[in-house]
């Protein structure tokens, strides 16, 4: 067996000559049997990557290996280990479910009577049993991401793809759809996951790789990142937003990184070396320019805050109610 | 070897029969698209054969004068031209949805996904053909020539047919939107079927037209199809389209494939 699950080498996606550098040159490794979350900002190059690693495309200059094999001279072989749910629930509309799943796996080229029983055991496992006749246009998006995620489980697929599995549903889907990928993964699936979800990352991910324009920023465990953002980070908000200029510029010194304000223009994170010190200077300095914050916490940074050191944009934590899509129709 | 050239073989006749049924699924669980892309041909026919017949009728060269007998193998052959369009505008539907991306991550045989949509828009060019002789017939048409003649007119028809199919594969991926497909085709087909033979005598057409109208596929389409229709000698217009069509395959079959398999931008 390869050593890696799949591995990409300085892989480089140019389009127009090199005018626009969709990946500057990546490396990646995989586990086998882990899970590996691309993070990222729209348009840093997640898609570009899992379309490479599912042979839908072809880099500019590298290499790109699943489980060994040449994501290009060994296309067909690739296609045989992997599935691929993609961004959009690639489903047919006119299709019932289990018809879709069953399309599937007919063209993986299993024998019809294993096809009808693995059908069966997806539909179960993915809850669509009972709508499993019913065409999928009537189907919720939430139902369609499940049986895209479907269709890609019949061929018994060794490497999983999932390019932004749940973006756009609702937090009671997205638990169920990390239930089953956790599933899938404790029964030796390697999964490659892309998303901009912080905590998605945090609950799935064995590793995390997180890219920004075309290129790698960082990478480690969870934990790891965390801890290279360097101590802790000190929350407070304030009651006017004539108070925050000045409340930056007096905790400004407290930390080599800048402190950021959030998006509602009020909530202000340092981030400090040591804890329990750094919130007690960060009361000192605020009260010497006669602020006192409407709150102030202490805590451990999340992804959330590691992201925004490293990108210095916001990542999407939760889903609002006006990006609940059905899919793309 | 010999069994992987059996198995290769094995299964692209597989795909290409799952891909042909689901995409033929989508007209029988949508029987109004059927009923209702059947009124316009049906229009035309009633449209032009009212509206021409009195005039074009007599200076048809058609014994009797019987526009109808004259009209029906042209407007088959304009209807199964746009039906081959659809090919485009269902490869390019499918390739926005995503579903042509988790079609390229199988393993699947090359070029099925395009086979199985040309072959289910062959078997509905077959529906349509059988669709537009039934009103044909109920308005005074009249096969001339024998029954033979009259299943190689349909024939020679969907041959050419599936050909533009080919062609439309090529133009959908190329655009990769239904609507661009859809004016693309329409945009090769009128020309083409209008500055032909299909519904007036060429030689009422001015001179520099006839010059394209006489050498352009649609015409030796035509042409072919009244000679076994209704038995007006063609001078060779059945070898000439069975060679304009095989040549037409000849060239986008490749290219349609080239095209799936570099779909991605």
């Amino acid at each position: 067996m390869s050593k890696y699950a799949f591995e990409t080498k300085n892989v480089k996606k140019y389009y127009n000559g090199d005018k626009v550098k969709a990946l500057d040159g990546v490396t990646l490794k995989a586990e086998h049997g882990k899970v590996l979350a691309l993070l990222g900002p729209n348009g840093a190059g997640k898609t570009t990557i899992v379309r490479m690693l599912s042979t839908l495309l072809a880099p500019t200059s590298g290499t790109v290996k699943v489980m060994g094999m040449d994501v290009v001279a060994e296309a067909h072989d690739v296609r045989e280990i992997i599935g691929l749910a993609g961004q959009y629930a690639a489903v047919d509309e006119f299709l019932t479910g289990r018809e879709n799943i069953q399309m599937s796996g007919r063209l993986y080229h299993l024998p019809k009577a294993e096809v009808k029983k693995r059908t069966e055991t997806i539909l179960a496992r993915l809850n669509l049993t009972e709508a499993a006749d019913r065409q999928v246009k009537t189907y919720s998006g939430g139902m369609r991401r499940r049986l895209d995620l479907g269709a890609s489980l019949v061929g018994n697929p060794k490497i999983l793809f999932l390019d932004e599995p749940t973006t756009g549903l609702d937090p009671r889907t997205r638990q169920e759809l990390w239930h089953i990928i956790q599933d899938l993964v404790d029964e030796g699936t390697t999964v490659l996951l892309t998303t901009q979800y912080m905590d998605e990352a945090d609950e799935l991910a064995d590793h995390i790789a997180v890219i920004d324009r075309g290129k790698l920023i960082a990478e480690g465990t969870s934990d790891e990142l965390k801890t290279h953002l360097g101590g802790d980070v000190v929350e407070f908000a304030l009651d006017k937003e004539s108070d925050v200029k000045e409340a930056l510029k007096a905790v400004a010194k407290l930390s080599k990184q800048k402190p950021t304000v959030d998006e509602d223009g009020l909530t202000i994170t340092v981030p400090v070396k040591n804890g329990s010190k750094g919130l007690l200077n960060v009361v000192e300095e605020l009260n010497k320019v006669k602020i006192s914050p409407a709150s102030l916490s202490l805590h451990r940074p999340s992804l959330d805050d590691v992201f925004l050191a490293l990108t210095g944009k916001k990542a999407v934590s939760a889903v609002k109610p006006e990006e609940k899509k059905k899919g793309r129709k | 070897m010999a069994t992987s050239v059996i198995k290769r073989a094995y299964f692209q006749v597989n795909d290409t029969v799952v891909i042909t049924k689901r995409n033929l699924f989508r007209y029988i669980r949508l029987p109004q698209l059927v009923v209702f892309s059947s009124i316009q041909p049906i229009m035309f026919l009633v449209l032009f054969n009212f509206v021409f017949g009195g005039a074009i009728g007599a200076s048809s060269g058609v014994p009797g004068g019987k526009y109808i007998n004259f009209l029906l193998p042209g407007i088959l052959a304009q209807t199964m031209m746009f039906g081959g369009l659809q090919t485009g505008i269902g490869l390019a539907e499918d390739m926005g949805k995503g579903i042509i991306d988790r079609f390229r991550s199988l393993p699947m045989s090359r070029g099925a996904v395009m086979a199985g949509r040309t072959f289910s828009d062959l078997i509905r060019n077959v529906t349509v053909a059988g669709i537009m002789l039934t009103v044909g017939t109920i308005l005074g048409f009249r096969f001339q020539n024998g029954f033979i003649n009259a299943v190689g007119m349909v024939l020679i028809l969907l041959f050419f047919a599936f050909s533009i199919s080919w062609i439309a594969a090529f133009m959908g991926l190329s655009v990769g939107d239904a609507e661009t497909a859809q004016i693309a085709g329409f945009l090769m087909i009128f020309p083409l079927t209008f500055a032909s033979a299909a519904f007036v005598p060429i030689a009422t057409m001015p001179g520099w037209l006839q010059v394209f109208a006489r050498n352009q596929p649609v015409t030796h389409v035509v042409l072919a199809a009244r000679e076994l229709a209704i038995g007006i000698p063609s001078g060779g217009a059945i070898w000439k389209s069975i060679v304009w069509t095989i040549g037409i395959l000849a060239v986008f079959i490749p290219l349609a494939i080239h095209r799936y398999r570099s779909s991605a931008k």
